[in-house]
């Protein structure tokens, strides 16, 4: 089935899940806090937008209702609470490098053809209009999980966590329309006091080691504060 | 016999036209920056003052020197033949598909690249380095964009392809998104617009085009910035083109053909447009960063070929 034969909703729909993987890429390339914030907001509202398409093509109208709770979760309110956090810690400037950055974006490539071809055998047995996009929910996923993976800072590492989840629930949404509406409350609550946990555990970490580089949490305080006593740096 | 007149008449057309669209983007960029303008001829001023005058030729140019304008001219022209620009179905859009025409292109930057460094001064050899490193990048760009369009219309000549886009009605096409801006970033690296290189300098350390040309004068000076004048618009009638077909003609009757003309003008008007917003808004890149933005721009195009294979081709 060629995308002619669809109707404008569905190629609109999956425009839309195609954006958020562009989102997914963007927050990988982007190095400052507050631009990769920027661009996890676009993603929550991007997916807000595609959670309410599938909404209207597959007729749930609680599809709706978790569209409605995404955008204001994903879009506005966590955006919001991170933007302040990255504010008060004084880093919403700083920009951190990573090591590969083009290596960075052609693994992510490579996660977007892996998870196609996990995917496929899935997208063969289903009969949904939506079935196409399990494989972008599933990419969405990886990538996160490379975001993770590829930097030091905790902010950033947050943000990656939360693209998974976004990318969980985008799976959900395409692959059998949702979950009842009590677990994604729940999730929905669960994201939120992750947040706030979070904002917690950076002040603890920033007062403890005096920054938010997780590398630093690998070594032993005392070990290390001998050495640099026994030899000063240079 | 009346397709290849008419094959001929577009390609005089293309040709004669690409100053007064030069002069276009002149013109709304100095508006935009709130200069005075200077008139939508001016372009063809300067090349015929530049016609008239004498060459003056190092000691030491090779016949590569003297060879490179005709060269590059040349194969501008005949890159310009094979993009449609008021007409579909025309025998010289049959007989060269996308790949020659970014081949074209290719020969023609690699000639101007050895008559940077023929004559062995420092700013040539300098420019050409460059603009082999942002040819280098840029060019597996443009031709995924290209695959990315060929693998939704099953074709790779650029006829073929227009008339796909153009009869297969309104579509979103996830993957034609990506392509475009993965086209639009390219064609601005190519062409020497600003995040790269700016047209415009003579300022020795950033230049790109301008510092290969540097020892050019007279009627060379004249075909190598005509043929860039050409390879401006055959960029923006190929993107105005494979993503907006509205408009061109299908068939040679006097009318369509009329239609075909004007529907072209307001493309490129306004696509000049977008590019002096761009132009403006944008700063001048270090060279450095030039290779992320390209790298951005290759990702792009992949995103867009991905898309393809995942969204639109159904998964049977």
């Amino acid at each position: 089935m060629g995308l002619a034969q669809l109707d404008l909703f569905d190629q609109a729909m999956l425009l839309f899940a195609a954006l958020v993987l562009f989102t997914s890429f963007v927050m990988l390339a982007q190095v400052r806090i507050v631009p990769l914030i920027h661009a996890f907001a676009w993603q929550g509202a991007l997916l807000a937008v595609a959670t309410a398409l599938v909404a209207f093509v597959s007729k749930h109208p609680h599809l709706y209702l978790s569209a409605g709770l995404g955008f204001g979760l994903k879009a506005l309110l966590i955006p919001w609470i991170l933007h302040r956090l990255a504010v008060r810690l004084r880093i919403h400037h700083e920009s951190e490098s990573i090591k590969h950055p083009v290596l960075v974006l052609l693994g992510g490539a490579g996660l977007v053809v892996f998870s196609y071809y996990v995917t496929l055998p899935i997208v063969q047995l289903s009969e949904l209009t939506t079935r196409n996009t399990i494989a972008v929910s599933q990419a969405v996923v990886l990538l996160g999980m490379l975001l993770m993976i590829s930097r030091n800072k905790a902010v950033a590492q947050v943000i990656g966590f939360m693209s998974i989840e976004n990318g969980l629930f985008f799976a959900a949404v395409v692959a059998t329309y949702g979950m009842p509406m009590v677990v994604e409350l729940g999730i929905a609550f669960d994201v939120l006091v992750a947040v706030v946990l979070f904002g917690v555990f950076f002040f603890q970490m920033r007062e403890s080691i005096d920054s938010l580089d997780v590398n630093r949490l690998n070594r032993l305080r005392e070990v290390d504060e001998a050495l640099s006593e026994a030899e000063p740096r240079q | 016999m009346i397709g290849w007149a008419m094959a001929a008449v577009q390609c005089l057309l293309f040709v004669a036209t690409a100053p007064l669209f030069a002069g276009w983007i002149k013109r709304v960029k100095c508006r935009a920056q709130n200069r005075a303008a200077p008139s939508l001829f001016q372009p063809y001023r300067d090349l015929t003052k530049l016609l008239r005058k004498g060459v003056v030729l190092a000691y030491d140019a090779s016949w590569i020197f003297r060879a490179t304008p005709y060269v590059v001219f040349t194969t501008t022209v005949l890159a310009a033949a094979v993009v449609p620009l008021i007409a579909l179905r025309l025998p010289t859009s049959a007989i060269a598909d996308v790949i020659v025409l970014v081949g074209f292109l290719g020969l023609g930057r690699f000639f101007l690249a050895l008559a940077g460094m023929d004559i062995g001064t420092a700013f040539g050899g300098m420019g050409s380095s460059r603009e082999m490193m942002i040819g280098a990048l840029a060019e597996p760009v443009l031709l995924m964009t290209v695959f990315t369009l060929a693998m939704s219309a099953s074709t790779t000549n650029l006829s073929e392809a227009v008339s796909f886009t153009l009869h297969g009605g309104l579509v979103i096409r996830p993957s034609f998104l990506f392509a475009l801006v993965g086209l639009m970033m390219v064609a601005v690296a190519e062409t020497g617009r600003i995040p790269i290189d700016n047209p415009a300098t003579h300022l020795e350390l950033t230049m790109v085009h301008e510092a290969m040309i540097l020892e050019y004068s007279g009627r060379y000076l004249a075909l190598l910035e005509w043929a860039s004048m050409i390879k401006l618009m055959v960029y923006f009638v190929l993107i105005a083109n494979i993503f907006a077909p509205w408009g061109i003609a299908s068939t040679t009757t006097p009318t369509t053909l009329a239609l075909g003309v004007l529907a072209i003008a307001l493309k490129l008007m306004l696509l000049g447009i977008v590019l002096v917003l761009w132009e403006t808004v944008m700063a001048k890149m270090r060279l450095f960063r030039v290779p992320q933005y390209l790298g951005f721009a290759f990702l792009l195009s992949l995103l867009g070929m991905l898309t393809h294979v995942i969204l639109e081709s159904g998964g049977h």
